[in-house]
């Protein structure tokens, strides 16, 4: 089956591919990343856990462009050989603005997708593409709220929806550490497994949480400085790498 | 000119308003207000209050500058001085990203010294103090010829480039994986506050400028939900204040600038009762 771009719901076609190829990132004396490989497959939910400070946020960065590193990002499409710039979609761990600060969520959709200035108005278009984008999270209604309004899972489904706009090649989530309520939290993996399976993206999610993570990835990645593991939840949970990090009750849980 | 002032006393049949200079300051402040107006939003946005201040106190080390080379029109040097000044914050910031308040405290507190160092040699400082609270009702009719042109480039960056100022704002790493060039972006951003910093400064001066251009976006971002109603409010804060405070610094015989701060300081306080 071919992977195309157009943008209906489509099983997986796991012919599109993202390399990793030995990424290292070096802060002054600091290997902050080393030599990580990595192939992602379209279709594929792989989520990115690790201990704090384990470069997970580094990760996803370099993956942007972002921040300095060595190694190659290879984007393997099967219709189009010179696919050398995929459209990656970031949701960012957190906002940097104040709660006061007076942006809605139709501001921050139009300022992020035209040039046509917001503080004028927005156009009947852009306001269209917001609903669609923000029904596909279960967000239509908070179109017009101030961002600093919404709790910590909104603001998460809405910056999803932004990141689907256009739809990527890569999706990037960097989960917050923390303010989000556990049904926000549920409800945010269903979402993006459900991408996974209707678009066909290749999603890479940093996740906190290790109950939802074996739930809803198919494929794992323990990341400390260097990959410490890969594989499905059981594989990963069961490894003496993780157990060291995250303890044994885990592998128990889920055989 | 003339048509102006004769419709001006057609309109304003006050006694403020028979004066020339007082017509003056007015079509001054009918333009200047709403663009300090406009500018606030993205300043507070962007947390750069402390930076326009450092760029308001860089402007005496231009004067200096201007001074001891010998130019005539010490605004040349004024413009040069703030934006080289601006370029180079904005670059140290995007290299070390945290302590950007020190970074910025260390280059104002040199800047205002060496200004005052140099300016005060010969104990002659006293010339300049105008330079510190500005004086509106100085304002010639070439010099708003001037605002005008200010407004209207204000206008068009605006227009062009707000959209992904705002993107910046709200998160740099979302900007850029959206394509935008943070960088870029700031200098220019930056270049634009000195700029427009540099020239209200006559007539507004070093120390009261950084307040008309954070009290108007400080006071509106108190009752608004989106950006379009923070414009609407910042800019009629700024010039109903603007217009408020040159009458009453007529009656009361007071410095315009600091008035109409003063007076935007009430909205300010006011909108705190309001803020949702």
């Amino acid at each position: 089956m071919k992977c195309e771009r157009n943008r209906t719901p489509k099983t997986s076609c796991g012919l599109c591919c993202t390399k990793i190829v030995d990424f290292n990132v070096v802060y002054g004396k600091n290997h902050i990343l080393k030599d990580i490989n990595l192939h992602l497959h379209c279709g594929n939910l792989t989520a990115i856990i690790g201990p704090n400070g384990a470069g997970k946020t580094t990760l996803l960065k370099a993956i942007l462009g972002q921040v300095r590193h060595t190694g190659q990002l290879k984007f393997v499409n099967p219709e189009d050989n010179n696919a050398a710039n995929p459209t990656i979609g970031y949701v960012p761990q957190k906002l940097n603005f104040d709660a006061g600060t007076p942006v809605s969520v139709m501001d921050l959709f139009s300022s992020s997708l035209t040039n046509f200035p917001v503080w004028l108005r927005h156009k009947k278009k852009s306001r269209e593409t917001a609903i669609e984008s923000l029904t596909k999270v279960k967000a239509e209604h908070l179109i017009n709220c101030k961002l600093g309004d919404l709790s910590g899972g909104e603001l998460q489904r809405v910056l999803l929806a932004l990141a689907l706009n256009p739809i990527p090649d890569i999706l990037l989530l960097d989960e917050p550490v923390s303010g989000i309520d556990e049904r926000g939290l549920t409800l945010f993996y269903k979402l993006v497994s459900d991408l996974r399976l209707n678009y066909d993206l290749t999603i890479v999610l940093i996740s906190h949480d290790l109950e939802l993570v074996a739930k809803y990835a198919n494929r794992i990645v323990l990341l400390n400085k260097e990959i410490k593991a890969y594989g499905n939840a059981i594989e990963v949970y069961n490894t003496e790498e993780f157990k060291e990090i995250f303890g044994e009750v885990w592998a128990k849980a889920l055989s | 000119m003339e048509i102006i002032y004769s419709i001006m006393n057609f309109l304003l049949p006050f006694e403020w308003a028979k004066y020339s200079f007082m017509k003056n300051a007015l079509l001054a402040i009918i333009i200047v207000t709403p663009t300090l107006g406009v500018l606030s939003t993205l300043i507070v946005n962007n947390k750069m209050a402390f930076f326009s201040d450092a760029i308001g106190h860089s402007a005496l080390t231009g004067i200096a500058v201007g001074i001891l080379i010998g130019l005539k029109l010490p605004i040349v040097s004024m413009v040069i001085y703030a934006l080289f000044l601006a370029i180079l914050i904005i670059i140290i910031k995007n290299k070390t990203k945290n302590f950007t308040d020190t970074i910025i405290g260390v280059f104002s507190s040199i800047s205002l010294s060496l200004g005052v160092v140099i300016l005060s040699k010969g104990g002659n400082f006293s010339k300049y103090t105008n330079y510190l609270i500005g004086d509106l009702l100085s304002i010639t009719p070439k010099e708003i010829i001037m605002v005008v042109i200010i407004f209207i480039l204000v206008l068009a960056f605006w227009g062009i480039f707000f959209n992904k100022l705002l993107v910046v704002s709200i998160n740099p790493s979302l900007a850029k994986s959206r394509g935008i060039s943070v960088l870029f972006l700031e200098i220019i951003f930056a270049s634009l506050i000195a700029i427009i910093v540099i020239f209200s400064i006559q007539w507004i001066g070093i120390l009261i400028i950084n307040s008309l251009l954070i009290l108007p976006a400080a006071a509106a971002r108190n009752i608004s939900k989106n950006v379009k109603s923070y414009h609407i409010f910042s800019v009629i804060f700024s010039f109903v204040s603007g217009i408020i405070g040159l009458i009453l610094s007529y009656y009361i015989g007071t410095a315009t600038g600091a008035t109409i701060v003063l007076v935007i300081g009430v909205i300010y306080f006011i909108s705190l009762i309001f803020k949702n």
